[in-house]
This record gives C-alpha cells, structure tokens and sequence, in this order.
C-alpha cells in the first residue's frame, strides 16, 4: 500500500492495527448476502491479468458490477479481481452489428454507444448494470428468451485468459469446448479480457407495449400463447394473494417501434435509494398492499403504449442502490426453471407454498422460456415456466421456505439460477446440473467461487488443485 | 536539458481533414457523436494511457475530434486508440514514444502535428506518482520523478509554445496537481515536480497568452484512476469521469488556472493558509 504517495489531505489517518477485515466487505453480490471479505484488485488493462493473482493462494474470481444475488461473484478470503475498468470499445462494424469490446464494459455504456447508432442487445437482463463478461459467465436471458435465447447465442467469439498465461482463442470454431463451458461457466474457465457480441439493428428507443391482467394459470399460458410471434413477453405476478386472486398477474408484452424516432442516448439515474431499510418494512402487510396497488394501477383489463425502452426493460435502474430496501441483511432470490412436462403443476404448487409461507416477495417475475438452445455447456433456461422472487433475508423462516422450495423443483424435474442462489445444495446442484463433472475439467485451479466452494467445492478440493 | 528551441519547419497543413494514411484507420464521424460549437478539433494527447488523458479522450472521440495519442506501452495505447476510432474520431494517429527522451520529441511532435494536419490542442498528462520513501533514500529515484514530471514537460512546452506562439494559435493544456501547492513530507517529491511544472506553465501564460495561445494549468485533487489504486481513501476520491466531463469544457473554453473537482481550489486555499509553524509539525 503506497500509503506514503497519498494525495487526500483528509483521509483519516489508520486508526486499528491488524489484519482483521473490519466494516463491510471490499466487494458484495446484490442479495449482500452472504457477507464474505476478500481482497479486491482492479484489472486496467488486458496484460493485467494474470499477474495480478502472482503469488495468491487462496483462489481468484473475476467479478464485475456485482449484480449476480447470491455467491457466484464472491470468495471468501480469496481474491477478485474486478474487470468494470478494463471497459474499452475495439470495434464496431455498422453494417453487421458485430461489437467487439473489453469484458468490463457494462450493457448501460454498450447502450450509450449502440443506441445512437442504431442497434440494441440482442438479449438483456432486469439491469443494464452487469458487465459484458458478466452476461457470458452467467449465461443472461431476458425478456425475448422465446425468440433470441440467451445472451450466450449472440457471443460470436471471445479471448479467455488462464491462470498459467495462455491466452485462448474462443469461438464455435476455435477451441469450442472453452467456448461452451464460458458461456454460463459462473467464471471459472478463466478470466475474459474481451469479447465480440452480435447486436440487433432497431430504429426507435421505443417499445410498443401492451399490459394484460390475468388471473390463474391457465390464463398466464393462454397469454403466453398468444404472444408467441412478440419478441417480449414478462409478468408480474402477485404471490401475497390467495382464493380468487391467486397467481394474478400482469402479463407485459411489447415489441420495438418500427416507426423511426429520435435515437438519444438515456439520461442517467438521479434517484439513490437513500439508506437502509429497517427489517421489518417489508412484511406481509406492506408487500400486500403493494401489491394490490400495483395489479390496480391498471385499471383496465388491457393497456396499451408507446414507452421508452428504459422503463420497459429496466425499471428499477431508475433508482440506485435499491437493494439497500431490504435492509442490512439482505435479500435472497429464488428462480427456478421447470420444464413443460410440470410447469404448471410445479408453478401451482410452488406458488401455493410461497403465498402459504407468509413470506413477502414483492417482485416477482414469471415467463415462459422458449425452446433455443444455448451454446452454454452450465446454461440455466429450459423451455418451460421460470418464476424469480425474491424476499428479505430472515434466516429461520426465509431459509426453511427455500431449501423447501429448492427441494420442489428438484422434484418436479426443474433446476435453480446459480446466479440467483445462495442455498441450493450440493446435491441439489448436481442433480440439476448433471454435466457438471464434464464441466469441471474446464475449469481454472486458481479460479473458484463461493458457489463453486459450496456445491461442489469439498469433492474436488478446489482450491488445493493446481498446488 | 538535450533539446534547444527550435523554429519548427513542418508545413502547416489545411484546415480541412485528411484522408487517413496507409495504416491509419478513420471511422465514421457520425452526427450522433454529438456535437461542439468548434467543429472537429486536432487534438495531441501525450501520456494518452494515463486514466485522466483516457477518460478525456473518450469524450473527445465521441464527439468526433481528431487525436494523436502519444504513450509509452505500445499494447495500452493501442487499445486506447483502437477504442477512440471506434466511439468515432475524426481520426486517429497514434506512436509509442518514450517522452522520458527529450532528444525524440521535436520529431515526434513534428509527426503528430502532420498527421493531423495540424494542432489545436496540446494536452500534456504524462506524469508519474513515484515512491516517495525510494526517492528519500535514493536520488536516482527522486531524478526520475521529476524528470518525467518536469523536465519532459518543460521540453514539450518548448517547442509547442514556439510552434502555436508563430501561428498566435492553440491551447497548450498542462496536467499539473493540487500537490505541488504546499510541499509535505508524504510526497514532496512528486509535489515539488508539480510546483515546478505550475509555475513552468504559469510563466509560459505570462508569455505567450499576449500572443493568442491559452496556456492551460490543471490542477486535479485525488481522481480514482489506476495512479492511485490502493492509496488509503481512494474510495472517496473523484471519478474519473466526471473530471474528464469538467476538463474538456474547460479545455474548449480555454481556462487559465483549473481545480478539479472545484472545491479543490477552496481546499488548497485552506491548506495554504495554514501557518508554517503549524503545518510543519502536521502529519500529511
């Protein structure tokens, strides 16, 4: 630490001694949960890595924004290496759309340079705010799944740096496999420097967008079918109520304007969610009645509108930091997958458990995924139904509903998110992941994770591989 | 001091763009780019892979100025030039150069000033932090601090005060620090390279501003950049971003004396004003 070079007349001067971490972790998943300290370096440049992990040995991951919920992004007492200022554009082909551009670059700043110019992703997340590397290790999918697939499908190539030094060449034809086991590989393959992304030409900021109430089920697929030819398709589904409001919903659907309109690039956010929200804000009553005055702000059966493309796929980038609602411990995210054979008995049966449970969950997301496979060797969808809740972390009864849940969709022959999981067990993810072993020679001995350390970690002795 | 003042001999090239050069690579200049009240600038960035000069030129290449990029590692200039032509500069021309080596930069300014037919600004941010518990004990390092900081400066200027001062054109944009304003014992060193440089640059204002260059002294608080990764606080210091957002403006406007981020100026007073008595016995 050249403490000695410092610039800030104001820094306070060091006040403990020891090594003990102290305050907040360097780094944290966007669940905040768990809390595990690491030392955190930044990669500025490509050649940064992998010198930046000389001499560590207690393992390395690359992360990015930090967006993933739950372990995927973490290591305890291990070292991060964060990508987000290794975020240079190398190219761009206007007639095809072919972006090529450093792994830390975060979908918001593709956007600022890609809208203008008259392209969008192909496939984007709830945020904008997840880097370029990010989207491939985690495999992302969005609200077009049905039609685009996942953001893996649209990784035309990419460079994959090991931890020995050897720099990798990935694409369907260029070392394939490493291609494969990268896309959704959580990061565990190596560290990308950059990556070439193929983006989808459009010619307004505008998304014609049509809001449907629904109640049940039945009503959801039937809606799901009939949007089949619309790129984007997501509900909002209420899981607080029960009796005749069970499983109601908002089915939203939309497709980009075709009549040409002015391409800006967006404003930036203003609002920061100011502080943290005491535990008990979010309970029954508070989510409840959220709820009803969310499914009620509509007042009609169906709405339609002109809506710009920020509120429709990223509502809640207009607040900063918002996870700090849920407060000092945290919050938990749940998605599953269940394939068509027992989607629906599995989505009654889950979501009768959740509005059973008690427990809030006030964003709630249900989708139909469509059936285009993914390059991506650990890919999470399936054609089939996916539900993601979430809920403030309160461990006796929090914890108990999602191991319960866990258990549920192992049973109905579904799997989790490990992007949005911080409980699954190790049994659970290898029975949803069975190609996991075949993964596992891909992957990295210096690179680990704390999702990796929990479902698998103790079999293979990661972090004594490579020693 | 190896170079002497020189008459520059290039010719002054239109004003109008050129057609890129074998090897050199101009992407399309869209309108979307945005705009700026002066039309495309010529622009010569040396030290181009400090995070200060990057996160400039990115804004300058979004709105479709013309750059020259100047740095020492070949790999990082680069992708810091391939990144500009792909955000949209009017042109890129670029050469990995040692600035360290005073006797190279009349040719490399000579060159740069060809590729891009041309100069309207000059934006110097080479620069090193250095160790400063090295250069107590050991002269060789405390040389090097201040001839990268200083000395390498001060030749640049040089000729390019000499050059813009004959064409009573062009803004010499200087990146010096808030500490070179009071000297203290965690990094007087590298403070004393940037006093030198203020008042170097101060000078030169005093010179030639009469003649229609604006001579620029920049002076950045802590910025979060690569430089001063792991110093303690540097959590808190300025993005990088909104630094560059400030300097190109001020840059257009060619501003005499510049703090970035503005309470600096306010800071630095304070800090000033502390009486040696005082201050000797501070621990900063």
């Amino acid at each position: 630490m050249p403490s000695s070079a410092e610039l800030d007349f104001n820094a306070p001067q060091p006040t403990e001694a020891g090594d003990k971490p102290a305050g907040p972790p360097a780094f944290e998943s966007w669940g905040r949960y768990p809390e595990y300290h690491a030392e955190l370096k930044q990669l500025h440049w490509q050649g940064d890595y992998p010198r930046a992990i000389d001499g560590v040995h207690h393992g390395a991951l690359a992360v990015g924004m930090g967006r993933s919920y739950g372990d995927v992004c973490l290591l305890k007492d291990g070292t991060l290496v964060q990508t987000t200022s290794m975020n240079r554009l190398l190219d761009f082909d206007p007639a095809t759309g072919l972006l090529t551009a450093e792994a830390g670059i975060t979908l918001a700043q593709i956007l600022d340079f890609a809208v203008p110019r008259g392209y969008f992703l192909p496939v984007t997340p709830g945020t904008k705010y997840v880097t370029l590397g990010g989207a491939i290790a985690n495999d992302i999918h969005g609200k077009n799944h049905h039609h685009a697939g996942t953001f893996g499908r649209h990784v035309t190539q990419f460079e994959l740096v090991r931890s020995n030094g050897e720099r990798m060449h990935c694409s369907p034809s260029s070392n394939p496999d490493y291609y494969g086991a990268t896309i959704g590989g959580m990061g565990l393959t190596g560290v990308m420097t950059w990556a070439q992304v193929r983006l989808k030409p459009i010619v307004s900021r505008m998304v014609d967008y049509q809001g449907i109430q629904f109640h049940g089920i039945d009503e959801f697929l039937d809606l799901t079918r009939q949007a089949e030819n619309i790129e984007y398709t997501v509900s909002w589904v209420d899981v607080t109520s029960t009796g005749k409001n069970f499983c109601r919903g908002i089915f939203m659907q939309g497709d980009h304007s075709q009549v040409p309109a002015p391409l800006k690039v967006s404003g930036k956010p203003k609002l920061t969610f100011p502080m943290e929200l005491p535990g008990f804000a979010l309970n029954g009553a508070t989510v409840g009645a959220f709820n009803s005055v969310f499914f009620n702000k509509q007042m009609k059966k169906r709405v339609s509108a002109l809506q710009d493309y920020e509120p429709f796929f990223y509502p809640l980038d207009a607040v900063l930091k918002w996870n700090r609602m849920y407060g000092k411990g945290g919050l938990l995210q749940f998605q599953y997958a269940i394939p068509w054979e027992h989607a629906r008995e599995g989505t009654i049966a889950i979501l009768q458990a959740v509005a059973k449970s008690g427990l809030a969950s006030f964003l709630a997301v249900l989708k139909a995924f469509g059936d285009v496979p993914s390059p991506g060797m650990m890919s999470f969808p399936k054609p089939g139904i996916t539900l993601a809740l979430d809920f403030p972390i309160k461990p006796e009864k929090s914890f108990a509903l999602f191991d319960r849940l866990a258990e549920m969709t192992n049973e109905f022959g579904g799997r989790l998110y490990p992007a949005k999981d911080a409980r699954m067990t190790s049994a659970q993810f290898q029975a949803f992941y069975p190609q996991w072993e075949k993964f596992a020679r891909y992957k990295d001995p210096a690179l680990t994770s704390g999702f990796w350390e929990r479902v698998v970690g103790g079999q293979l002795g990661v972090r004594g591989v490579g020693k | 001091m190896s170079t002497t003042p020189r008459t520059p001999v290039m010719e002054e090239q239109p004003l109008a763009l050129r057609t890129p050069r074998d090897g050199e690579h101009e992407s399309g200049a869209r309108e979307v780019a945005g705009t700026q009240p002066h039309g495309p600038r010529r622009i010569l960035v040396l030290g181009a892979t400090s995070g200060i000069a990057e996160a400039c030129i990115r804004l300058w290449a979004n709105r479709g100025d013309a750059l020259y990029l100047v740095a020492r590692n070949e790999d990082k200039l680069a992708v810091v030039a391939a990144d500009a032509r792909t955000r949209g500069a009017s042109h890129v021309g670029s050469a990995v150069a040692n600035l360290d080596d005073t006797n190279a930069h009349p040719e490399v300014l000579a060159h740069a000033i060809n590729s891009l037919g041309g100069l309207d600004v000059a934006f110097l941010a080479l620069g090193v932090l250095g160790e400063q518990p090295d250069a107590e004990k050991n002269f060789a390092a405390a040389d090097q601090i201040l001839h990268t900081n200083f000395v390498a400066p001060v030749s640049l200027l040089t000729w390019l005060a000499n050059y813009t001062a004959q064409r009573r054109a062009g803004t010499l944009a200087v990146l010096s620090s808030v500490a070179g304003e009071r000297g203290r014992k965690s990094n007087y060193v590298y403070g004393s390279s940037k006093a030198g440089l203020t008042a170097f640059v101060d000078g030169l204002r005093n010179r030639i501003d009469r003649e229609g260059v604006k001579v620029m002294t920049i002076k950045p608080g802590p910025v979060k950049t690569a430089m001063t990764e792991g110093m303690k606080g540097s959590g808190k210091f300025a993005d990088v971003e909104a630094v560059a957002a400030s300097l190109v403006k001020a840059i257009d406007r060619g501003d005499d004396v510049v703090y970035v981020p503005g309470i600096w100026r306010v800071i630095m007073a304070v800090i000033r004003a502390i009486p040696e008595r005082v201050f000797k016995k501070m621990n900063l």
